[in-house]
């Protein structure tokens, strides 16, 4: 962990490092959630700091705890986007000790029980949501229409922290089902989501990110820009988005095609819920993805196919955290099977058998 | 001409615009040469010279017998740079970082440079093959691009196969160097007329000179200077790193992989150097044995960075004086280019056979990072040449199963630093792998030590079985002679009766 002087070559690098990763990827999440801290003014500005701050300080505290060197560690970023990850998969005017714990399950049990930075097998960020969603399910799916910042019905400073710690708050009156909660109620009801498919007219709202939703839900638009932007600076290869989208929308589409009373289009699927923040910032985490392009095609396309699932059949509105833990797991073993073929071998290994070209020669 | 493409690879700055406008120059003589006797890989010259002695430029001071038992072929004889007086032949710590002590003839100049009395000059056409090898053997050529192979052993290739071409590496991958590039674009005629002894060596019907597309100036030169020549062709291949890389350029070139663990003459290739085909030149056509080469002296820190002709055994010192010294103290100093060659701190280092370039970096060239763990970012994957997964293989050698390592590609490794120079953790990946080939090199020796007495012990066993057999035999024998007799006698004695 010591900047040593180098001992053998190569002499040069590039400008790739660890800090510089992390704070790209800030940079592409900046626009989206500047967009979300705005709809959902101060309560999810205050919230968005908890979380930050407490990550920082679990993070520290595991660094000591494991007698790893703590500046260095601290300093490469990592702990604050996974803090701010964590922020953008939780309700925007969750109360503080959501946050506070959020940043501790993704901190402490999402990466330092395996061993620090490298070391998990599942996406901080996306443990500490399942875990909250399945202990605390009501705060976790308290969802909102946007409040603007400064608009009349916003919360000013002092309100705001009397929402986020002291629970100062009537959710009911404010509480409003996100597009995908509204379907899944519909299916609970034994309904056509048919009425629903004004849900579907309102894609445009939601790309823009005035529909009610989490925090990283906000802005459709801007996430893919985000994305873009991280594809176009080569800090994610495109294979886990595109193989996200691409089976999520095949899958979609088939079955929309055959029960439109029950499966909305895939552009509904696409661009509500979690799907764009997960493609682009949560599958494409360099830790708990394939490390090879071919394995990442395999991973996406998994994702992609059990989010549709996850929120098609089972009894949550929402499964892209799901989908993704769950093709956390298989990781390892595409990793396993999918290797390269060596240079100057045979797919199986064995040496290629050298050949003479034949003619030529004396 | 259609080229085909090559797994990984990177691109870093090349920096070469430093040293590429620059001529070759020479650099005023030394107060003393250093000649390490191991200038090549392969067994060590024998100094052949006393302390005190006279030597002209040219002579012979290292020898080495090729054909005897003990080298395979595969060593090099070391020649007087210059004329003077040899003043120390000891055991001095050489100029490889591993700092191993190796014999070192110290010679000091007399200022005349005088060649002695110098093979007769071979005409090519007519000299028989054997005697052009002979004489690149003789002149102590190895290749010069860094990798010091005895060239003639290399040649050796040709009795063993039927060779289809013969491919001049003229892709100077490495960023800085541009000892190749100006040697190309100041000697193209020579490096051709080296190109076409070659040609008639390995009798081979075409040639293909690599250049690097970027080289436009040495490609113009090589490809006008082979004007005349049959077969030979100038193709620019594109500036990536490591295109240099024998087996990389073979696969540009003709789209075949070199099997793993064999040699480019398993697809009928042999691949040379333009610096060696230079001193093929020299050799075959003057009787000018190795004794000077073309380096480039470059980086941040130098003051007037450039191309030198070099006398072998000159040291680092002495040319950096030649450049203007530093212009700032260097963070590394190195002896090759960035991406493969040896950190040294010691200026006293002498120039060798094998020495392209020196290197003085500073702080913000080297971008020292901090070590950190694999993120499992991938990176290094699509940069590895050799189609491997560094970041596996270096977990693997780490926790020290170089068994696993080399299942997973380790010999396959060609240690180009392509992955190192991407890995956001900085985590030195040659390194390791470097250390693993070393450790499963002394697994290997260690198997074959057990091989070897296990093949023993069973020569004994056979040894003592077969004694043991021979004495049942001559028992046998005995026995059966004794019954013969009885029986005889009885026949005897019955017949006797009958009668
Ligand atoms: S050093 Fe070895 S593992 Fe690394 S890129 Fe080069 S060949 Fe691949
Ligand atoms: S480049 Fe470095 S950090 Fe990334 S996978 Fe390879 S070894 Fe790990």
């Amino acid at each position: 962990m010591n900047r040593a002087k180098i001992i053998s070559a190569p002499f040069m690098h590039s400008i790739d490092s660890v800090p510089r990763t992390m704070l790209l990827v800030m940079l592409a999440l900046a626009p989206a959630t500047a967009f979300s801290l705005y709809q959902f003014g101060w309560p999810a500005i205050i919230l968005f700091f908890i979380i930050i701050g407490s990550s920082l300080l679990f993070e520290a505290l595991s660094l000591l705890l494991a007698r790893k060197p703590v500046t260095p560690f601290l300093l490469d970023g990592s702990a604050v986007l996974t803090g701010w990850l964590v922020a953008m998969a939780l309700p925007p005017w969750a109360p503080w000790w959501i946050g506070v714990l959020g940043g501790f399950i993704a901190i402490v049990f999402g990466k330092h029980i395996y061993g620090g930075l490298g070391q998990n097998i599942f996406n901080p960020a996306m443990v500490a949501r399942i875990a909250l969603l399945i202990s605390f399910p009501l705060e976790m799916t308290f969802f909102m229409q946007p409040q603007p910042l400064f608009a009349e019905q916003s919360p000013n400073f002092s309100q705001a922290l009397d929402i986020i710690f002291m629970g100062g708050i009537d959710i009911d009156a404010l509480t409003s089902a996100s597009i995908l909660t509204q379907i899944k109620i519909l299916h609970f009801d034994g309904q056509s989501i048919g009425g629903a498919n004004g849900l579907v007219s309102d894609l445009p709202t939601a790309m823009l990110g005035v529909l009610p939703g989490g925090m990283g839900e906000a802005s459709a638009l801007l996430l893919v820009l985000g994305g873009v932007f991280l594809l176009a600076v080569r800090i994610i290869s495109w294979h886990t988005p595109f193989a996200m989208f691409a089976s999520m929308a095949l899958i979609a589409s088939i079955a929309h095609f055959f029960n439109p009373a029950y499966h909305p289009g895939m552009l509904t699927h696409l661009f509500s819920g979690g799907f764009v923040l997960g493609a682009f910032f949560i599958a494409t985490d360099y830790v708990t993805q394939p490390v090879s392009n071919t394995g990442r095609l395999i991973f996406g396309a998994g994702v992609g196919a059990l989010t549709f699932f996850i929120r098609a059949y089972s009894i949550f509105p929402e499964g892209v955290g799901f989908a993704i833990l769950l093709m956390n797991a298989m990781t390892p073993f595409i990793d396993h099977y999918i290797k390269p073929r060596i240079f100057g071998r045979s797919k199986s290994g064995e040496p290629l058998t050298g050949q003479l070209p034949q003619g030529g020669g004396k | 001409m259609k080229l085909f493409n090559v797994p990984g690879g990177v691109h870093p700055k090349d920096h070469k615009e430093l040293s590429a406008d620059r001529a070759i120059q020479a650099v005023p003589m030394p107060v003393e040469l250093s000649l390490p006797m191991h200038q090549h890989i392969g067994i060590a010259a024998k100094p052949m010279v006393q302390v005190g002695e006279l030597v002209t430029k040219g002579q012979l001071i290292g020898m080495c017998t090729r054909g005897a038992a003990s080298n395979n072929g595969i060593t090099a004889p070391v020649h007087a740079p210059t004329s003077g007086r040899i003043t120390n032949i000891a055991m001095q710590r050489s100029p490889h970082p591993s700092g191993l002590p190796e014999m070192m003839v110290t010679l000091e100049p007399d200022g005349a440079d005088a060649w002695g009395e110098l093979p007769a000059a071979l005409d090519p056409a007519s000299s028989s093959v054997s005697e052009l090898v002979e004489r690149i053997h003789r002149s102590g050529i190895v290749g010069m691009g860094g990798a010091m192979f005895p060239t003639a052993a290399k040649l050796d290739a040709r009795n063993n196969v039927d060779l289809l071409s013969l491919i001049i590496n003229g892709a100077e991958c490495e960023p800085y160097l541009t000892a190749d590039d100006r040697l190309m674009r100041e000697r193209a005629r020579n490096i051709v007329d080296g190109i076409s002894i070659l040609q008639r060596i390995l009798n081979v019907p075409n040639v293909i000179i690599a250049i690097e597309d970027r080289r436009v100036q040495a490609a113009d030169a090589m490809s006008d200077a082979t004007g005349a020549h049959k077969g030979m062709s100038v193709v620019l291949v594109p500036t990536l790193y490591p295109m240099g890389s024998e087996k990389h350029l073979i696969k540009v070139l003709t789209g075949e992989e070199v099997p793993s663990g064999a040699l480019p003459s398993a697809l009928g290739l042999v691949v040379n150097n333009v610096g060696t085909a230079y001193a093929i030149h020299e050799a075959v056509r003057y009787g000018q044995p190795l004794v000077s080469r073309i380096v480039t002296v470059s980086g941040g820190a130098i003051k007037h960075p450039g191309n030198y002709h070099v006398l072998l055994g000159t040291k680092v010192s002495h040319l950096v004086e030649t450049c203007g010294g530093f212009s700032q103290p260097p963070e590394q100093m190195l002896i090759g280019g960035p991406m493969m060659g040896l950190s040294f701190s010691d200026l006293e280092v002498p120039i060798t056979k094998g020495t392209n370039g020196i290197l003085a970096l500073t702080k913000s060239e080297v971008k020292p990072g901090t070590h950190r763990p694999c993120i499992r970012c991938g990176a290094c994957i699509p940069a590895c040449p050799s189609s491997l997964e560094p970041q596996d293989l270096f977990v693997l050698v780490r926790n020290e199963k170089i068994e696993p390592a080399l299942d997973a590609g380790l010999a396959d490794c060609i240690l180009c630093g392509a992955c190192s120079y991407v890995c956001p953790s900085h985590i030195p990946l040659v390194q390791f792998f470097n250390y693993g080939k070393g450790q499963a090199l002394e697994m290997r020796n260690e198997v074959m030590r057990a091989a070897r007495l296990k093949r023993l012990s069973d020569e004994r066993l056979v040894r003592s079985e077969e004694k043991a057999r021979q004495k049942k035999a001559k028992q046998d024998a005995r026995k059966k002679a004794i019954a013969d007799r009885k029986k005889a006698h009885e026949q005897k004695y019955e017949g006797e009766v009958k009668a």
